[in-house]
Order: structure tokens, then sequence, then C-alpha cells
């Protein structure tokens, strides 16, 4: 049929073509541009019968939000005010705009609010939407019961204060347990649910700890951490981790709370504290894996220039070398590093560098350098000469250590063809 | 004129009978004794129509005040209504009276009595009892005569986009079958019921249709692509024209179907309709449009040749074209209605694809055909050169482009009377509409200081050149010199080469195209004037290539019935 689409104009393609110039102004930080044709395309409220995935009404809600957010001229009672009105626009998406709503009262620090529109929405009922919404109301819950622990740690330190300075304050006292139940409640029921809830997590460990059930924090802290329905979380292990520690648990449940962290993310900044654990441990296979950790962790960049990372992998190398045990575990080690980790770490470049900038970088990694590589590799040769130069005592030392240890290097780059030592 | 039962009881003073009719003033006189009394009818209908002669109702009952303050009122008393506005539009326009007080009320009249709406002995709307108005509710027995809503809409014809209104309730009250249908008007759900094809019902289009064909009546000088601009401009009532109906007319839930737009009406459909309507109400052939008429294609392309900023010589040759495809004849331009061996004349398409036909076809017109090298200014005057024009035609064109494409995405399409499909719904409808306006308030005061789009002056001419700009963008004065060579005493196109459209046209009733148009098949220089035409008669660019494919087949059919010679290079 002949039709003319392009010039037929009708409401639904007209609105499709505004809401192209709302996204593109917005895009461009335009906001009075922006602003100017969401006026246009606001009517399309009273034709929002779509069933397409996101109507009118959802699009201007956060097409709205978008704009009173970044508009010079808007104010927070402007805000407010458009919120309200679009919470009486979707039924369905009620819980959603009161849930996002505290958020942005909570960015702008207004919390009372953020707090009374949360016990607002809390209570809202709506045949079987209430159902439908459940999802949105448990984080509803969730973050109410996360703003009573805030009120909870403000009563506490006040209650501190005063018992500092000798007074003894019952309605504060009695606030802040009540604050507590309600806190505790509501935080206990949404880590239950499957998700990432580390700051639930915390918070709510944090209450338990105060008020003695350290049982209760462990297990909630294992269940986060383990139990299998919950996504993999490095922090779920970090928290746990941390708890064991503070309450003095021992090294070998903190070992093997770090050992499931070294899985997932072999660069986290632990690693060195999981190192130095396992290098001290009497069990061999404990320390093999301790070498694994601080190759590993080695291998970001973020820890090339980490003294300390350096420094334990130094002293177990030198451990390694001078009991001549367990060779074999470097070179496991270093074969599939070989040929890239002098590039990485030890070129003539990183040599200078770490010279000038930080000699104590510059020995550790020149030791492991003179180890790995042997006496004539570019790092060793520079910075052990430029130590020497300069008279720093530690260097002649290692100069020492290296020529003396030097057939190691042979064993461990494989150039030797005897059998390695068990 | 006849005058209902209920009207004026009263016995008459000289014979006892109550058999009343009425003079011509609007008096009472008895039928029987010819007695003539001093009341006047209040007559209802003079609010709905200009003229006290046409009463388009005859015999049915009418109460006066309903429970909402509302009355009986027929869908064709809508549309009445609808045209009256039109035509006093145009008016002010500038169109003659002639059209609005004679033409234009005469077709309408032939319409309703050729459709038995009115005028004829019994009425269509008689035999159906005004169904349920807005705010009575669903009687038990009656509710199995009633179809269905929702087969209602699905059997219309109009537009779906009215559907979601529909839906508005159907989603928010889960209709069931048995909802009663719902319309202010007494005929609505008849109207939109019945096949009513042979009867060709009326729609908004087609209030469009009757307007272009009474301009067409009249040899007025405004094409329909001029009058269709208007009514997306606003000059002409047609988007929200029910918000002038009186406050007596209730519209609701059905009426919203026929009388509300959600679309800008199609060029072809208003045309097609206005042929089809102009054979149903058996119009003789139409006055005859002469080489002095401002539809002619040698007048309408002087319009478009100083609008597309072409040098006015170039008239010489569309002239030229015009006479020897022999479609400047009255013959040929003249309406007959009903005659569907001729083709049918679309008269600004038609001059523009001359135009266009001339600019390529015959002289050979493009980027690389005028470059003469020496200095253009002898013998009084510049030389049009096409690389020039094209820059400056393509920056005021994209600049145009770019504003009417921001005013398209800034319609707003409702307006401040609000629409309900039922009673139930108005609070709703109400609440929102409250909402709409205090939203766009808010976000209207953030948009800075922007001045509330307003309508355009409305002007025939969308471009204008001036030769007094001393910028040289004006084309008008301009020599075809530069493209001309002299051979043998006549003047032909320096350029030979000329890609040809088609070598053979389409058959429309396959596929309703003459030929098809695509982009890549044709060289820029063609793509953007077509561009421009399109822009200027708001039309597909595919539009004029078929009518340019036409004109072509009839300039070189000899031609391309022979086999091809070395001088005419075909392309493809």
């Amino acid at each position: 049929m002949a039709s003319s689409h392009e010039h037929k104009l009708n409401f639904k393609k007209s609105k499709e073509v505004c809401l192209n110039y709302i996204q593109d102004a917005m895009l461009q930080k335009q906001w009075k541009r922006a602003a100017e044709f969401l006026t246009f395309y606001i009517e399309s409220l009273e034709k929002d019968f779509s069933t397409a995935y996101m109507g009118p009404s959802e699009m201007i809600w956060r097409i709205g939000t978008e704009i009173l957010c970044h508009h010079s001229h808007s104010s927070m009672k402007q805000f407010n005010s458009f919120i309200e009105q679009m919470k009486t626009v979707g039924v369905k998406r009620y819980l959603k705009v009161c849930l996002e709503h505290a958020f942005h009262l909570l960015c702008n620090g207004l919390i009372d609010e953020a707090y009374q529109n949360l016990s607002l929405a809390e209570s809202w009922r709506f045949g079987e939407q209430t159902a439908i919404q459940d999802k949105e109301m448990k984080l509803i819950q969730a973050y109410r019961g996360l703003l009573d622990y805030y009120s909870w740690s403000k009563q506490k330190d006040i209650l501190l204060e005063h018992g500092q300075n000798g007074f003894e304050d019952l309605s504060v006292e009695q606030e802040m347990h009540s604050c507590f139940r309600k806190a505790a409640m509501n935080l206990k029921e949404i880590i239950k649910i499957p998700g990432v809830w580390d700051l639930f997590v915390k918070c709510y460990v944090d209450l338990l700890e105060f008020y003695g059930d350290h049982n209760e924090a462990c297990q909630v802290l294992n269940e986060y951490a383990y139990n299998s329905k919950f996504p993999a979380n490095p922090n779920a292990h970090v928290y746990l981790y941390q708890f064991l520690k503070r309450h003095g648990e021992s090294k070998k449940s903190l070992i093997s709370a770090l050992k499931i962290l070294h899985d997932i993310v072999p660069s986290h900044e632990l690693m060195i504290d999981f190192n130095t654990m396992l290098q001290k441990s009497k069990k061999r296979k404990k320390r093999q894996l301790g070498l694994e950790v601080i190759f590993a962790a080695l291998d970001y960049a973020g820890w090339k220039e980490n003294v300390k990372a350096w420094s334990c992998l130094a002293r177990q190398v030198k451990q390694i070398v001078i009991s001549e045990k367990h060779l074999d575990w470097i070179k496991q080690e270093w074969n599939s590093r070989k040929d890239w980790w002098p590039a990485f770490h030890f070129s003539r470049y990183l040599a200078k560098r770490n010279w000038q900038e930080n000699e104590s970088l510059s020995y550790e990694k020149a030791l492991v350098a003179g180890i790995l590589l042997g006496k004539d590799c570019k790092y060793f040769k520079y910075v052990s000469h430029q130590g020497c130069k300069a008279q720093v005592k530690r260097f002649r030392i290692l100069k020492k250590f290296v020529n003396k240890h030097s057939p190691v290097y042979l064993r461990i780059s494989g150039l030797s063809d005897s059998s390695v030592q068990p | 004129a006849s005058v209902s039962d209920a009207d004026f009881n009263e016995r008459c003073v000289q014979c006892s009978e109550v058999n009343w009719g009425l003079t011509d003033g609007g008096r009472f006189y008895c039928r029987s004794c010819h007695n003539v009394t001093e009341r006047t009818r209040e007559v209802v209908n003079t609010d709905f129509i200009s003229n006290t002669r046409v009463q388009t109702i005859s015999k049915v009952l009418r109460k006066q005040e309903k429970t909402d303050g509302g009355c009986e009122w027929y869908v064709c008393e809508g549309f009445q209504l609808v045209l009256k506005k039109q035509a006093e539009a145009l008016e002010a326009l500038g169109v003659c009276p002639q059209m609005k007080d004679e033409i234009l009320c005469n077709f309408w009249r032939c319409y309703l009595q050729k459709s038995k709406q009115a005028y004829c002995n019994r009425p269509a709307g008689e035999t159906v009892k005004a169904l349920s108005v807005c705010d009575s509710s669903t009687d038990a027995d009656s509710e199995l005569e009633r179809p269905s809503l929702l087969h209602m809409l699905s059997v219309s014809e109009s537009e779906g986009d009215l559907q979601t209104d529909c839906s508005f309730a159907s989603s928010t009250s889960k209709v069931s079958e048995s909802t009663s249908l719902c319309s202010g008007s007494v005929d609505g759900s008849l109207y939109l019921m019945k096949n009513q094809k042979e009867k060709l019902r009326m729609t908004m289009p087609m209030t469009l249709s009757f307007c272009y064909m009474a301009l067409l009546w009249l040899r007025e000088p405004m094409t329909l692509s001029d009058l269709l601009r208007f009514v997306v401009e606003g000059h002409i009532p047609y988007l929200n024209v029910f918000q002038h109906f009186p406050e007596k007319m209730k519209l609701c839930g059905l009426d919203l179907k026929i009388f509300c737009v959600e679309s800008w009406p199609v060029y072809e459909e208003v045309y097609n309709k206005m042929l089809e309507l102009a054979a149903f109400l058996d119009l003789p052939r139409f006055p005859d449009i002469t080489d002095s008429c401002f539809l002619h294609p040698d007048m309408l392309c002087i319009k478009y040749l100083m609008e597309a900023n072409l040098p006015d010589e170039l008239h010489n040759w569309t002239c030229r074209v015009v006479k020897k495809i022999c479609i400047g004849e009255v013959d040929f331009l003249t309406l007959v209605p009903g005659n569907k061996s001729t083709r049918k004349v679309k008269y600004d398409v038609l001059a523009a694809a001359v135009i266009v036909v001339t600019t390529f076809c015959v002289l050979h017109i493009s980027f690389t055909s005028s470059q003469p090298k020496m200095c253009m200014f002898y013998s009084g005057g510049p030389y049009f050169e096409f690389k020039k024009w094209y820059k400056v035609i393509k920056c005021s064109l994209d600049v145009e482009q770019k504003k009417l494409d921001e005013e398209r995405a800034k319609y707003l399409w409702r307006c401040e009377k609000p629409l309900f499909y039922s009673a139930k719904k108005k609070s709703k409808v109400l609440k929102r509409r409250r909402m709409v306006v205090n939203l766009q308030n808010q976000f209207g005061k953030l948009s800075g200081s922007v001045q509330p789009a307003e309508k355009p002056n409305p002007s025939s001419f969308q471009l204008s050149w001036y030769e007094e700009n001393t910028d040289g963008s004006c084309f008008h004065g301009h020599s075809l010199k530069g493209i001309l060579q002299e051979k043998c005493g006549l003047l032909t196109a320096m350029n030979p080469d000329y890609w040809l459209c088609t070598v053979k046209l389409c058959t429309e009733k396959l596929c309703g195209h003459l030929a098809h148009y695509r982009e890549v098949d044709f060289p820029q220089s063609y793509h953007f004037v077509l561009r421009l035409f399109s822009f200027l008669l708001r039309i597909q660019p595919s539009y004029i290539h078929d009518e340019v494919c036409v004109i072509e087949h009839k300039l070189f059919n000899k031609k391309l019935c022979k086999k091809p010679k070395y001088k005419t290079t075909l392309r493809k």
C-alpha cells in the first residue's frame, strides 16, 4: 500500500521521536533542553496502556528524576513533589519508586526523611500487589533496618560519651536497645535471601558482637561465605577472616578462611597476611601454598611496587635456597612465569627506576631476580652494582649471597639436567 | 420544514388542531388552517449548523435536556460542525466565501442524501433506538442484543490508534463481553458497526477530502499538499476539533473513535477518498482547469521554481515539456468523477515532477554539467551553477528540516477538553489530566526561557529568496547559458549523459506503484532534488519519483520502443 511512512505521523511515532530528543539532550547533559522535550512527552501518560517493557509512566519517572537531579535550578522540594506524583501513577511500581526516593534522600543527607518514607512504604498494602512486590518490600524493610542500625550507632556513641563523662542516660539506653531490636530483626531477614548484602551483614555482625552473641555472628558470617546459594563474594571471606582474627581464633581457621579468597581474588591485599601465616606453618603443604600465594599476587600490576609483598617472596625464596629443600616448588612457580616476569618486573628500566625511587624495593627484587634469573641478569647486576657503589651494606651481603647460590638458578631454570633435589 | 410534535403542543386558536409546521422565518404555523402564530421555535439545531435551511434530522424525537445537560445528537451533525469550522478557517485563509456558503454545503447535503442519513424518507438512524448513553447502566434483557464492545472495535476500519483509549477501559476495568456500548451520540455504535463501505462512511480524514473537493471545484489556488500542510500547522481545525462542539453535545465512548484523530492525514488517503466521494455523489465534470488556473502545471511550476530558487529561465523549458506530453490539456487536467480510465491528476506532484524531469532529463543538469571556464558575468548576469545552487539550498533545507523534525517531536495531541470512555472513567481521566498539566508546568519552568511554540503564520511559500539580497543566494535571475549550447540553431543540453529512471513502468494494480525508488540507483543530485520537493510537498520522495517516471515514459516512449542509439545512454 502506498503510504508515506516517513511523513505519516501519529501519536505513538511522534512520542517516540520526542523521546529520542530527550535522550540525546540527556546524553549531552543539556538539562534545559531535556526538560523542554519532556514537557511535550508527558501527555503520553494519558495514553499509558502499552504493554511495552517500559511504558510512558516509567519513562517519565526515570527521565524526570535524572533531569531533576542534574538541573541547576531544581530543588529538593520540587523533587519530592515530583516523586509523590510518580508514586500515584503506577501502582505496580509503587514500592520501587519509594525505595529509590529513599535512596535519593539519603544521598542528599536527609536521613530522617528517608526513614519516614521507608516506614510509610512499609505500611503500604494494595491487594495482590503487596504479594507481587514482595522483593521490594523486603528491601524497604532491610534499608529501614539499616537506618535503625545507624540510629543505634549514634545512640551508642552518645552513651559511651556520657559514660566517659560519668553520666548515665536511661532514655538513650532504652532508645538504643529499641533501635537494636528493630535493626536486628530486619537485617537478619534480608541476609537470609541469597545475594550480596555486604553492608547489612557488617552492620548485623556489629550489633551481635556488641551484645555478645558471638555464636550467632560467626554463624551468620559462615553462612554468608560458604552457602553455595549465595554468589561468590570475596568480601564475605574478608569479613569472616576479620571476625575470626578479632576473636583470636586459631591460625588454622584463619588460614582456611583466606583460602577461598585466594582462589577468588589472588590479588587481594590480605594475601600478604595469608602468605605470612602460611610461611610460618609447620605443614609442608601450607608452606608451598604460601609460595604459590605470593607469586600469584605479584602477577598483578598493582603489586609491582609493593615492598612488603616482595619482601615476603624474597624471604621465602631465600629460606628455600638456604635449606636447599623444595627448590622444585620454586621451579614449578617459575615455570609459567619465566617468559614474562623478566620483562614485567626485572627490566633494566625498572632496575633504574626502582633503585632511584625505592631502595628497599630494589633490594628485595634484586634478591628474587638474582635467584630466579641468575647473577648475570640485568636487574640484579644493575642494582647490586649501584648498591655496592653506594656502599650500602646489605647490598654487599646480597651480592655475596647470590654469587654463592648461583648454581640454584641453573637448576631452577631447567638448564642443568641434574635431577631436582627433593 | 417539519417540526416534532413534542415541541409545541398547544391547540391552534383558529381550528383547534395540533398540527404545526415551521415557516422559513422560524414561526409556528398551523398546517390545517395556515394560521401563523407569533411563537417562534427555539431551534435546537442552529447551534450546530450555520444554515437554518438545513435540518439534518427529520423525525426522531428530541429531548432537550438530559440529566447531564446534554442532548441527543447524531454523528453526522458532529461532522457537519467539523466541516463548518474547517470552511470558516479556509475562508480566513483567503478562500472565497462561496466555498463555505454554497459549495461545501451542497456537497454535504448531497452526501447526506446519498448515504441516507438525512433528506430522505427513512434516515438510517431511525430504526436504531438511542443506545445507552454514558451514564446509564445496562439492562439485563438487552445485553444479548448488543454486540460486544471488543468485537465492534475490531470491525471498525478506522485507525487502530484509539484502540488504546478503549483498552484503557479494558485494562482498568476488565471489560467483559457484556459491557454496554457507550457513546454520547445517538448512532455512534451504529456508525462503527455495520460495514458501510457502500455508503461511504464519514471519517475525519474524509472531511479534508470534502474540503479539497470544494477547493478543486472552485479552482482555488490551494493544492492538496498546501491544504494538508495548513492542517498540520494548525490553521485548519482537525486535531481536537471536537473542542468546538457545543457543551450540550457530549462526547464519550465510541464517539472518540470517530472524532478523535491520532495521526496526521495522509496525502494518498485524502486524495483517493476525494475521488471516491466525487463518484459517490455522482458529480458531473468539474470546472475546467485551463492554463490560467493556479493548478495548471505551467502556473504551479512558476510557484515551485520560485520556491526552489531555480532560474526563471527554466520555466520556458517546463512549459515545453508540458506541451510536448500534452499534460496541459484541459481534458487531461479536469476531474471527471467516476471515469476510471483516465489517470487522476495530482497537480502538485505533477508540477514538481515536471520540474525534476526538465532539470535532469531535458537539460541534463548535474553536479558536473555546468562548469564554464570563463567568468560568467557577461551579457547581464551570472550563469546557473548546480553546485552553487545545491550548497545554498542544502543549507536552508537542512535548517528547515531540522525545525520540522523538532516540531514533530513537540506536537501536543491532547487538548483541554478531556475525553473519557464512560462516566465511570471520568474522574480517573480528569485526575490524570490534572497531573499531566502539573508535570508540564513543573518541567516547563525548568526549560529555561523557552517561548511556547507559536503557530507559524500561514504562508503559501515555505522558502523565499530575494533578488535584492547581496549575498548571491537568489538564483532566479541566473541564466541557463552555462548548460545549453547551440547546435544547428537549436538549444540543447551540453551534457550528453543522462540516466533513464526506468525502462518499463510497473503495473499500479500489482504493487501500488508505477516505479520503485531506491536511492542507491540514482545520483546524488537527483536524490537531493527529490528530497527538496518531498519537503515542500510533505510527501515521500517515491511519490514524486513515480510521477517522474510516468512523464519520462511519455517523453521518451517513442525512443524506448526503438533500439537505443548511442545518444540515449541507459545507465542501469
